[in-house]
């Protein structure tokens, strides 16, 4: 017999949040005009909106316990319609840490409402610093999951508490 | 010289639009996402404008709506676990039934092309098959739990009751029903793609389907049949799929959808880096060892990622596109 009981507890308590949108999306514009010096100074902006992210379980930020750092940050190949490629790259305090994707997670999301241009993200989990870093890795870099992940009560709080600014 | 001609952006939802579907007939199409809302599009004079909002089916992003082959109905998958099905029996669509047993996600659905039979997928793993039962009911015919990760999007052959299912798994699945014991059962595994398979289309005759992947590569898969020419062996008489054709070092990102016009044999895929690109088999292609021209890149054709790619049906050229910043978008394909 099959089950028709649903799991997905779905209590809308909340009012449900804003969807942010991006308020500079030309895309024509190259990152002087972006306002960067150069790819160096676009690292350093990404590397001040990570470094304040709080630890989930921690009463420390992500630069404080080195799970981000500025070399983990590189500027790659721009798509063919110009837009900059991120990728970043983070280290995990244990190689079993159980709030990864956790992390991951909260990376792509302070990234996505902080820069106000299009940008292509890719994150992943420092090579060798995780004992299932390709699940990760996989997991964190689907739209789909990432949508669907923020739109989880639970996760979602968690996340905001992570990233919210200081004060 | 082949062109993408921008007909129209059309501008109402809000945040990502997920998904876009035809009518049958190709003089509407419906739109979903984020927004947890549907649009339907109709066409006056020259210009499309929202004709219909379908509101209050769902509780969470509605991530794909398939428009059943009779025009009558409309199904809609969404991340609340649940499936709505929307008819238009008291002359505006409404929903009058919900299908609920997939534990959490629902990523895709689709009708059979008798219109009798509904696949839905999703973050389970598992694939199951509906039976159109009688007015507002629907029953499940069976749950398919071959995939070992989530399943991202379900399509039928277009002329026989054949199912194929793409996963994060990196496998295409496909599925038919045993005669013998009416027992739903996998019957093909299509294995090559190193990375999630986002979508798949099958084309006009349903001897090819095509695959997209987050490996940026799309993949052309060929049946071989019962008493094959081409001498392919196959156990028990049950037809296997090869890919044919492995189309790569095109894509930059992600391919999120594909889509084969039924008309002009034509490719267009959905990509991560905001292009459109328009794909067509060469004139001395091998039947066996298919070849494809890129023959269109449509720079900057979103913002942002393209989520979701369709051609009309009626086979006028026109394809629509959707992406992350509530764009919709309406091309028409000229190739001189």
């Amino acid at each position: 017999m099959i089950s028709f009981f649903s799991k997905l507890a779905l209590k809308n308590t909340e009012k449900p949040p804003e969807i942010v949108q991006s308020a500079y999306m030309d895309k024509s514009a190259s990152l002087q005009e972006l306002g960067y010096k150069d790819d160096n100074d676009l690292r350093e902006t990404i590397y001040d909106f990570l470094r304040t992210i709080r630890d989930p379980e921690k009463p420390s930020t992500l630069e404080d316990l080195k799970v981000v750092y500025e070399e983990g940050i590189f500027v790659k190949e721009p798509t063919e319609d110009k837009v900059p490629v991120l990728r970043v790259e983070y280290n995990p305090t244990v190689p079993h840490c159980s709030l990864a994707t956790l992390i991951g997670l909260c990376i792509r999301i302070k990234i996505q409402r902080s820069l106000h241009h299009p940008v292509k993200l890719d994150i992943y989990i420092k090579k060798g610093a995780h004992t299932t870093e390709d699940e990760i890795n996989k997991q964190i870099n689907d739209k789909e999951r990432i949508a669907a992940a923020m739109e989880n009560p639970n996760l979602r709080n968690l996340v905001e508490t992570c990233i919210a600014d200081e004060g | 010289m082949a062109k993408l001609e921008l007909l129209q952006s059309l501008s109402g939802h809000k945040g990502i639009v997920w998904n876009v579907s035809w009518h049958p007939l190709g003089k509407i199409f419906a739109s979903c996402g984020e927004d947890k809302i549907i649009k339907l599009w109709g066409k006056e004079g020259e210009s499309w404008s929202t004709k219909t909002v379908l509101v209050d089916g769902h509780q969470r992003t509605i991530r794909e709506v398939s428009w059943s082959p009779c025009g009558n109905f409309i199904a809609s998958a969404s991340f609340d676990g649940t499936t709505a099905v929307w008819d238009k029996k008291s002359g505006q669509f409404e929903c009058n039934a919900t299908l609920e047993g997939h534990e959490n996600e629902v990523k895709s659905v689709a009708w059979s092309p008798s219109g009798q039979l509904l696949a839905t997928c999703g973050r389970d793993k598992s694939v199951w098959v509906w039976e159109v039962a009688g007015e507002d009911e629907y029953v499940c015919e069976a749950v398919l739990n071959v995939h070992n990760q989530d399943v991202k999007k379900v399509a039928w052959h277009p002329s026989s009751d054949i199912l194929a299912s793409a996963s994060y798994d990196n496998t295409v699945k496909m599925y038919k029903e045993d005669q013998s014991d009416n027992d739903w059962t996998c019957v093909a595994t299509l294995q090559s793609h190193e990375s999630t398979v986002w979508s798949l289309t099958f084309d006009k005759s349903g001897k090819r389907l095509a695959t997209c992947s987050d490996d940026r590569t799309v993949k052309i898969w060929q049946e071989f049949g019962p008493d094959n020419q081409e001498g392919v062996n196959l156990e028990d008489r049950e037809s296997i799929w090869k890919c044919v054709c492995t189309l790569s070092g095109y894509h930059t990102r992600c391919i999120y959808d594909i889509t084969w016009c039924t008309s002009t044999g034509l490719i267009a895929t959905a990509c991560g880096d905001d292009i459109i690109r328009v794909f067509k088999e060469t004139d001395d292609s091998d039947p066996n060892a298919p070849t494809f021209d890129l023959i269109h890149t449509k720079l900057n054709a979103h913002s942002q990622d393209v989520n979701c790619v369709k051609w009309n049906p009626s086979g006028n050229q026109e394809l629509v596109s959707c992406s992350d910043n509530g764009e919709v978008k309406i091309w028409k394909f000229t190739e001189q």
